[in-house]
């Protein structure tokens, strides 16, 4: 069973703020969801299931760098919620002392 | 000129415009006509472009210019037919988790709510080079998470067949748009069932191709190893047609695959072997309809000549607890990018880090939370082996029986779904009642296969018709199989 403790531990891993009238309704129903999966505990699984090298392999690109042209840079720059110039801006996250 | 949308196809339109039967702009009007008539009610549509017209009138100057080249080089019909784009002209409906360079693309969340492409997602520059018209983006469960379109934030997509029934999802506002004659081909999503259920409730065929078929460079991620883009059409020719189109290996998708990565091998000597797995289409769950389709559906087979052998698929009861630990851990770190910073919704905390929380928290909808959250759980310290690495093996195994399966059959047939279209606000109150949505379909993106819903017949309620449709399972890159078999049950032309 889990808990609403645990609902808010995996909220702030999520970086996710939770209505507190929700925290309670959102318990129960992962915790059905998870009721519901734990099936999958009832499989027969003969297979070794740590991931294999080998099922997967790595599909590289040549190492060329590539440009954008100013106009699509400055599509990209205009898609952020805050700019300062060239800059994407963001609040500081160092304290001053 | 009046032109008769509801008998429309993409192969009819292609001829018509060849002949001059009538113009793009003629057939673009049409169904932006009808988009813009239905689609109060509907609500298929998240937005209906003010460029339609203009984007008509190049695909006919692009006409006009095949024309002339053609006939100056009095080329053969084989030569002309390649000069001119099948899907030159023919109007499109784009799901709105796809990016069309400097139009909105949201995934219907608030988050995205006036984000804006910066470029074109692979299958956008495939058609936009074939010379498709767009008519606009189409409404959809937030960010493909859902079965109803429901969780958007924009509201739900009725069923054009039935108005107090859903058009299925997560891809509801594309399927919804053709059927209502508001395009006349569209492109969805597939994660679990997104392209083929809605398919299956309006009555189109929708197609799920082998994992890695087609690019989805541009596509917005929800489960990284299960999304693929597919095809809506109104016949297996149509879908066909926009499949063609759209696949290929792409050097922005590492998972792309080439021609060349699968070699399927039929087994059937004449005509592909059916398989049915019977053991999985008993039980409580499963509309009555739904089961007298599948034999009237088996029985049309069987005089068409196939072949048709019970198969078992031992595992397959464990794939949807399976998909529902997978998805949602590709979920939650694919949707970790929605932080306020690059693009998209911000929204102000006392500092940095709360700017995440609030962004976040405000931004997405419940049913996404509802998932970050369980894939949080799933991914874990402590609870990593029991669900996500289980979770995977019972996705081996079930990958495993599926091509023990293909040994002796060269298709298999199950329904798209248990039921036809539920009632709005029906299946709302519980998740697990809406993931049970999903039970036939899942497999299909848990093992890569290609998967097409085909309409076959409909149920009768309330007074009204609601599709029924049927799901065919092929090999590995055998989308081959699924067109032939697909179009001899529709009685459509082999070519």
């Amino acid at each position: 069973m889990i808990t609403t403790a645990e609902i808010e531990k995996l909220a702030k891993l999520a970086r996710i703020k939770l209505d507190p009238a929700e925290k309670e309704g959102l318990t129960k129903e992962i915790d059905s969801i998870l009721t519901y999966v734990d099936q999958i505990k009832k499989a027969t699984v003969d297979v070794d299931y740590t991931p294999v090298p080998g099922a997967v392999h790595n599909v590289f690109r040549p190492d060329i760098a590539r440009t954008i042209s100013p106009e699509d840079r400055e599509r990209l720059l205009n898609e952020a919620p805050d700019r300062e110039g060239e800059f994407i801006a963001v609040k500081k996250i160092i304290a001053q002392e | 000129m009046k032109i008769d949308l509801s008998s429309m196809t993409i192969t009819k339109a292609h001829e018509a415009m060849k002949n001059g039967d009538f113009t793009a702009v003629d057939l673009a009007q049409a169904y932006l006509d009808e988009a813009k008539k239905r689609n109060p009610e509907i609500n298929a549509y998240l937005e209906i472009y003010d460029d339609v017209i203009e984007q008509a009138k190049v695909a006919d100057e692009k006409i006009a210019e095949v024309k002339k080249s053609s006939y100056a080089k009095a080329s053969k019909d084989k030569q002309r037919s390649k000069d001119f784009p099948m899907l030159l002209g023919i109007p499109f409906a784009i799901k709105d988790n796809i990016l069309i360079k400097g139009r909105i693309a949201s995934s219907a969340s608030k988050i995205l709510e006036n984000y804006r492409a910066t470029y074109d997602a692979t299958v956008i520059e495939k058609l936009k080079k074939e010379g498709v018209v767009f008519i606009g983006r189409t409404n959809m469960d937030e960010f493909a998470m859902g079965g109803s379109t429901e969780n958007s934030a924009y509201g739900v997509t009725k069923n054009p067949h039935h108005t107090s029934r859903v058009a299925g999802g997560s891809s509801g506002g594309s399927a919804a748009a053709l059927a209502m004659d508001g395009a006349l081909a569209a492109l969805g999503s597939d994660t679990g069932g997104s392209i083929r259920q809605p398919a299956s409730f309006n009555g189109l065929v929708g197609l799920k191709p082998t994992y890695g078929r087609v690019s989805r460079s541009g596509v917005m991620s929800m489960g990284s190893s299960l999304d693929q883009i597919g095809p809506f059409g109104k016949t297996v020719t149509d879908a066909e047609i926009v499949y063609n189109a759209i696949k290929g290996q792409d050097a922005l998708d590492g998972t792309t695959i080439s021609d060349a990565t699968y070699s399927p091998k039929r087994v059937g000597q004449q005509k592909p072997v059916i398989g049915i797995p019977r053991h999985f289409l008993t039980g409580d769950g499963i509309a009555k309809d739904v089961l007298a389709n599948l034999d009237e559906s088996l029985e049309h087979f069987y005089q068409l000549g196939y072949e048709i052998k019970e198969i078992k698929l031992p595992n397959i009861s464990h794939a949807l607890p399976a998909y529902y630990v997978i998805m949602p851990a590709e979920v939650s770190s694919n949707l970790s990018r929605f932080d306020g910073v690059k693009y998209g919704l911000h929204k102000d905390g006392v500092d940095g880090i709360d700017d995440y929380f609030e962004t976040r928290g405000r931004g997405f909808g419940k049913e996404a939370r509802r998932r970050i959250l369980l894939g949080t759980y799933v991914l874990s310290s402590g609870y990593y082996e029991a669900y996500y690495n289980r979770a995977n093996a019972v996705r081996r195994i079930i990958t495993q029986d599926f091509l023990k399966a293909f040994e002796d059959v060269d298709v298999i047939i199950t329904p798209t779904t248990p039921a036809p279209a539920f009632k709005i606000g029906e299946k709302t109150a519980d998740p697990v009642v809406m993931y049970l949505e999903d039970i036939f379909t899942v497999t299909a993106n848990l093992t890569g296969l290609p998967a097409m819903s085909v309409p076959s017949g409909f149920s009768e309620i309330e007074g009204k018709k609601l599709p029924l449709g049927l799901q065919m399972i092929a090999r590995h890159g055998d989308e081959k199989t699924l067109f032939e078999v697909g179009k001899e049950f529709q009685g459509e032309m082999i070519n």
